[in-house]
């Protein structure tokens, strides 16, 4: 199973919140979380509930190690896959 | 060491000290949300004292908070601040945005500006009891659902520091920061730190305090502290200098100051509310000791502070803990510095409850608008003032008057005493 950017969308704002100004959508999959107005404790937070909703184990070293949302979706797809 | 007058190296340097003024005020309190519509309640004396309607309290001792309604931090606060923000923060950041708009001041435009830098507008405020229902959510889902479930915001949201630390990023606050955190006295300790960055150069100090921690673990906490009213009458439940004093009602909310050096004020055509022009604080020995508490020093250090005498004093906005002991030895330090029916003096916070670190600064907003307003708010359901007291107490309806100089009196759980000279801009 593959997580989908919309998966993504949902965790992040259900963690961090959202701010109409700013859609996470497929065109700024590579613009850098921090300019999205995410920091690294939304990521971490981010990543505690993917964890819980996907059984997928990232450690807190990779999670502040990811800079765009198409580097966290590869990371955690790639945690799948290595889970199944 | 004695309790001694002010000695000489105590008093002012008055030429070459930068003068604070306030030039912006922002209000959330239980009687009005917002600053004019606080201030219009507070000199109607309408009360925001009510029983708790959140969650069942009937089988507390203490039933009654001051709380502020209607506040929906969705409409004020951006969605990405919400998950990481208890009510305190939420409260604070609109008090905070409310002062900087009175004050016409924009801290990233005056940080491109000469004599300011990025370093030259900071940010000190007061808390007392941090982040209390967030951190009531987050430690319940610990303990029933496990560590991996508690949010990672907990690590900030529950700490006095966090109101300084989220005002400074939302407006680019970047200068000398900090949190002062000694219960009701908090706040004119943070209001006095304020002042203090001034010499380091800063220009404009967001200054002030506010509290929120009327959930059920808050309201507990409160309630250990053996000071709570177990009236359940919102109009008698706290009667400071009242015969039938018997503890305060806790409340919410506090007030946000924009604090300025005056020539930079003035140069970017700022409208000046008054001047701080004395602050003190001093620590009261433990009760037993046989030495006096230390309010009345605080007092008489803070108007050597400002240069000014009793004799200047218009009003006094009292501590007011609403508890024998302590109304007693209030009393006693207002009867030594100002003698029998001296002066007037007042505690609109009979209308909100004490509210900790946001409770001085309220206080201070208060004395600023009487200033301009010329006339003291009241002091609500004072119907048996003590008689041994001997205070010209302004009870029931507000009193007009000229005014030129307030003096506000604060005191922490614990020992924490501390005093402001209040200046209107006139008498400069």
């Amino acid at each position: 199973m593959t997580i989908t950017l919309d998966d993504l969308v949902l965790v992040l704002t259900e963690c961090a919140g959202a701010d109409d100004d700013v859609t996470l959508t497929g065109q700024n999959l590579d613009v850098p979380f921090t300019d999205l107005g995410y920091d690294s404790l939304a990521l971490l937070e981010t990543a505690a509930l993917m964890k819980q909703r996907f059984a997928v184990d990232l450690t807190d070293e990779e999670v502040t190690g990811i800079e765009t949302p198409r580097e966290f979706l590869d990371r955690v797809n790639h945690a799948a896959a290595q889970a199944a | 060491m004695t309790l001694a007058t002010p000695a000489a190296q105590e008093t002012p340097e008055r030429t070459g000290r930068p003068t604070a003024v306030i030039t912006g005020i922002g209000v959330a309190a239980p009687n009005g949300l917002g600053t004019e519509q606080w201030w219009q309640s507070t000199l109607r004396g309408t009360s925001g004292i009510g029983p708790v309607v959140d969650y069942d309290a009937s089988r507390y001792p203490s039933r009654l908070v001051g709380r502020i309604d209607g506040f929906e931090a969705a409409e004020h606060i951006p969605g990405r601040l919400l998950p990481q923000t208890d009510r305190v923060t939420r409260l604070a950041l609109v008090a905070g945005a409310e002062a900087l708009a009175d004050a016409d001041a924009n801290p990233a435009e005056l940080a491109e500006q000469d004599g300011y830098g990025e370093y030259g507008c900071g940010v000190v405020t007061s808390n007392a009891t941090g982040g209390f229902e967030f951190t009531h959510r987050e430690i319940r889902k610990l303990w029933t659902q496990g560590p991996q479930q508690v949010s990672v915001y907990e690590s900030f949201a529950w700490f006095y520091a966090v109101n300084t630390g989220q005002l400074s990023i939302r407006n680019k606050l970047r200068g000398p920061s900090g949190v002062l955190v000694s219960e009701q006295a908090g706040g004119l300790d943070a209001i006095g730190q304020s002042r203090r960055t001034l010499r380091q150069g800063v220009k404009l100090s967001l200054t002030g305090g506010m509290d929120s921690s009327l959930d059920p673990w808050g309201l507990v906490s409160h309630l250990a502290s053996g000071r709570l009213s177990r009236s359940d009458d919102p109009a008698t439940a706290y009667l400071p200098f009242d015969t039938r004093a018997a503890g305060h009602v806790p409340g919410e909310g506090g007030a946000m100051l924009v604090l300025e050096e005056e020539t930079a004020a003035r140069a970017r055509g700022a409208r000046v509310y008054g001047e701080i022009a004395g602050y003190a604080a001093t620590f009261s020995p433990r009760p037993g000791s046989g030495r006096p508490p230390g309010l009345e020093r605080a007092a008489r250090l803070a108007l050597a502070d400002s240069g000014l005498g009793v004799e200047d004093v218009d009003v006094v906005f009292a501590d007011a803990a609403g508890l024998p002991t302590a109304d007693d030895e209030e009393a006693a330090a207002l009867r030594a510095l100002f003698g029998p029916y001296g002066v007037p003096v007042t505690a609109p916070k009979t209308l909100t409850g004490r509210l900790y670190g946001g409770g001085a600064p309220l206080d201070v907003a208060a004395a600023l608008l009487a200033l301009r307003d010329g006339v003291i708010p009241p002091t609500s359901g004072i119907d048996r003032p003590v008689p041994e007291h001997r205070l010209d107490l302004v009870r029931g309806t507000p009193r007009h008057a000229p005014l030129r100089t307030a003096l506000v009196l604060a005191r922490g759980h614990g020992g924490f005493n501390a005093a402001v000279v209040v200046r209107s801009p006139e008498a400069a």
